[in-house]
């Protein structure tokens, strides 16, 4: 019954993080239709993909994630009028900064699934998570994380050399 | 410090089948601030909730986790709960371990992993929770219904015999609908007329309801209990208050030969008219693309015959603004269309059926038209193109209905049935007549229903070929019908006189762009969708709005007025309170970071953000700062992510709460 389960050796973090009218009620809606798919992501719900910050996106790449998913409702049929509206202006610049940055486009997926279509939120998943998965992990904004933790630290000749000038 | 309380739900074995949930309960138990974690067999049965109250009790616990279904079927279940043992309802936050785990995944540890990780998600995220104070706001007692057929009929006569005012609005120039249109109804057979026209003339009579026709809604502000409608009247010509429906206008019209929409075109009428003899209101309209009047300027003839002085030329749209604190929608369904094929959807035409391009081929509504005493024929069946009677009528189910390839995979429900009926007319009114029916199976789930159709086939001698037509071509007068009898294994050839195809039934045109006015979900196909499948069926995920009839999919008319009665009934319980309780969840200023930007006032979809003067003591101006009239407030949180100093708050989804899930990755 089951079928064989192809062992990975890299299994990548999906964060995905949708608005509850949509997307959430669509991955729901896979949940009772008993679709199957890659247990790699994580759901955090919002009410609208308007309330959704990038630098999210950022913590979340910072925290491990290899490939971020937003999704909501499609345009025009936001819950609350126009949110989505401002999220997909917000994401179209915030992708290009991404781009500017050097991370690569690919792991991170802007999408419309609406509250009837949970096999559109299967096929956004599983491709995500395969696409990620050759990609291997994240690696740039994990290092970021660690030098902005020890941002206080004078740890090199040239910062010591600095101080004492101040 | 926090003492949190996490309880895993096995849902019989909807979750412990997939997920080791005595295990997340252990690893969970080990998190900072975890006092408690345990698991148990159905966490919303009373017992699970009882297991939930008396831990609060006992084990003082400050925060709820409950990991289970989806926060959409159980939350206010278990916030509920938490209430009732004395908690803040908000400091209770549902983990979804079955839609979004144990049911989509079949690997046992990989889902007890992300279980694990779920819930510790939400163990992160509650410890930020705040308690957040119940708002209240005022209800409306007056209901918006939107559709003028027997679903929105019902849902309006049921609100307003409970003492609530109705608003019933409908597209056409008079209500009625699809159900206006049939001849007569299965089972039982009574006419449709008989039984709907009193009920219209109890909608036009009632003092309560304020009917508009020939109107349409335009936009839809505000939230449950209290809506802001604006609907758009559109230009009828004719004053409803002067007119007193004399017909004298109609008679005296020199355009005769438009065709009718509602005989599916098979009758005339001329450009100012009433669709129908029984329509309500049995006021006029100016089909102002036909009139002479619009069209050159000239005319004027039924200004003239007018006596109370009706007609008005120069009417134009009128908007009209409605406060109601609930909507029922019921805008019903239309049939798929073979006449062409449709272009840009989805669904593929019918080019085998010919696109309709064969006059004799009809419908399943136009069958009705000609069989209804009051249609365009009188009640005789007779042939649209030579208006001779058809001897052998060739009856096709599931046309765009179960065809997957075609592009809509819902079966249309009341095909069979109808089918059963035209037979029974047919013969009935051909004596000398043979139907034949093509068809795949006879779904007939409903009270004496089964029996119908068999008194069809074994009284009315109808015949049934279990099977689908291939093709059908004109053949000198006669239509060839080619198709196949699976039964018997052979292929089937009849030269018919008429074919009536059982057409899918589908949501009226523009469903989509109303539903994105109301803010509701609808599926591929454009039917709305109830709440819940099982449980919230009349329900929208939107609060405050209700759905009745074939908006949310196919249904016979017994299912119809049920289900309108019963989104009456959800409309009357709002209505039974004055005030309502609202969720929490609005944005809030932190005036002290807020430099007055109001980036968030241009994003606020609902125009809640107000400009608020900060003034010191002697009443110098400070500064001028955002605040947000939590009444107006819809919670979607835009400004909070568009604001530059993170001085607005969405309560319910912090900063601090979301950061919580991301770092608890």
């Amino acid at each position: 019954m089951h079928p064989e389960k192809t062992k990975h050796a890299f299994e990548p973090k999906i964060i995905a993080f949708v608005c509850t009218w949509c997307t959430y009620a669509g991955a729901d809606l896979a949940g009772t239709s008993r679709m199957q798919y890659p247990a790699n992501v994580r759901v955090l719900k919002f009410p609208c993909t308007g309330r959704i910050d990038p630098v999210f996106i950022l913590k979340a790449f910072q925290q491990g994630a290899d490939g971020v998913l937003v999704s909501g409702c499609h345009p025009g049929d936001c819950h609350y009028i126009a949110g989505n509206f401002h999220a997909r202006r917000r994401f179209a610049a915030f992708r290009k900064l991404l781009e500017f940055v050097g991370v690569d486009l690919g792991r991170l997926q802007f999408s419309w699934v609406s509250a009837a279509e949970g096999g559109k939120w299967v096929e956004m998943v599983t491709g995500l998570t395969e696409r990620v998965r050759l990609m291997g992990p994240m690696q740039e904004f994990k290092e970021l994380a660690l030098e902005e933790q020890w941002s206080g630290a004078i740890n090199t000749p040239e910062l010591q050399e600095a101080y004492n000038s101040i | 410090m926090s003492r949190i309380g996490v309880f895993i739900c096995h849902c019989g074995e909807n979750i412990s089948r997939t997920v080791d949930v005595e295990r997340v309960a252990a690893e969970v138990g080990k998190l900072p601030g975890v006092a408690f974690a345990t698991d148990y067999k159905y966490m919303c049965s009373d017992p699970g909730q009882g297991l939930l109250k008396k831990a609060i009790r006992e084990e003082r616990l400050s925060h709820v986790v409950v990991a289970a279904c989806s926060p959409r079927m159980h939350e206010k279940t278990f916030r509920k709960a938490v209430e009732s043992a004395g908690l803040n309802p908000f400091l209770c936050e549902m983990a979804n371990i079955r839609e979004h785990c144990s049911w989509v995944h079949q690997d046992r540890k990989e889902a007890t992993v992300k279980a694990i990780e779920l819930v510790g998600m939400m163990v992160e995220r509650v410890k930020k929770n705040r308690v957040l104070p119940t708002i209240t706001v005022p209800v409306t007692k007056r209901a918006l219904v939107i559709g003028g057929g027997i679903a929105g009929i019902q849902a309006a006569l049921d609100i307003a015999d409970a003492g609530y005012e109705v608003i019933l609005v409908e597209r056409e120039p008079s209500i009625g609908g699809h159900m206006a249109q049939l001849s007569e109804t299965f089972p039982t057979l009574d006419c449709s007329q008989c039984i709907m026209t009193p009920k219209m003339v109890d909608v036009a009579n009632h003092p309560r309801i304020r009917l508009y026709t020939y109107a349409e809604i335009e936009r839809v502000e505000g939230y449950i209990g209290n809506f802001q409608v604006t609907v758009r009247r559109k230009a009828r010509s004719v004053i409803e208050e002067k007119c007193t429906g004399c017909g004298v206008c109609m008679e005296k019209c020199p355009v005769k030969k438009i065709p009718n929409k509602f005989d599916q075109n098979l009758g005339m009428r001329p450009a100012i008219y009433v669709p129908f003899p029984q329509a309500v209101p049995n006021t006029p309209v100016i089909d102002r693309e036909n009139c002479i009047k619009f069209k050159t300027g000239k005319c004027g003839v039924c200004r003239k015959v007018c006596g109370p002085g009706a007609v008005d030329y120069e009417q134009e749209d009128r908007l009209i603004v409605e406060p109601v604190g609930a909507i029922v929608v019921a805008t019903g369904f239309d049939l798929y269309s073979i006449e062409e094929k449709p272009k840009g959807s989805p669904i593929k035409g019918y080019g085998e059926f010919g696109h309709g391009r064969i006059p004799d081929v009809i419908d399943g509504m136009t069958f009705e038209r000609l069989a209804s005493a009051s249609g365009p024929t009188g009640g005789k069946i007779l042939r649209p193109s030579d208006g001779r009677e058809p001897k052998q009528i060739v009856f096709i189910q599931c046309v765009g209905s179960r065809a997957r390839e075609k592009g809509i995979s819902y079966c249309s429900k009341i095909c069979c049935m109808y089918t059963a009926k035209h037979t029974m007319l047919y013969h009935h009114k051909v004596h000398d007549g043979q139907a034949y029916v093509f068809f795949m199976d006879a779904r007939t789930p409903g009270k004496n229903y089964d029996e119908f159709w068999r008194r069809s086939i074994e009284e009315e001698e109808a015949v049934y070929i279990r099977g689908m037509v291939s093709r059908l071509y004109q053949k000198g007068d006669k239509i060839v019908v080619m198709g196949s009898d699976i039964a018997v294994g052979v292929q089937v050839e009849i030269e018919a006189d008429m074919v009536v195809l059982a057409t899918a039934v589908q949501p009226q045109k523009g469903a989509d762009a109303l539903a994105q006015k109301l803010g509701i979900s609808y599926d591929k196909y454009n039917f709305y969708s109830e709440a819940h499948a099982k449980l919230r069926p009349v329900e929208c995920a939107t609060a405050g709005i209700y759905l009745a009839g074939a908006c949310q999919g196919p249904k016979d008319i017994p299912d119809t007025v049920s289900q309108a009665s019963a989104a009456a009934a959800k409309v009357i319980i709002l209505f039974a309170r004055d005030q309502l309780e609202r969720e929490p969840i609005v944005a809030r200023v932190r005036e002290a970071g807020c430099v007055g930007c109001f980036y968030c006032k241009k994003v606020c979809p609902y125009g809640a953000v107000e400009e608020k003067e900060i003034r010191d003591r002697q009443g110098n101006l400070v500064k001028v700062v955002a605040y947000v009239n939590p009444g107006v407030c819809g919670g979607c949180g835009t400004c909070q992510a568009t604001c530059p100093s993170k001085s607005v708050e969405l309560d319910g989804y912090t900063d601090e709460q979301i950061v919580a899930m991301i770092e608890a990755l």
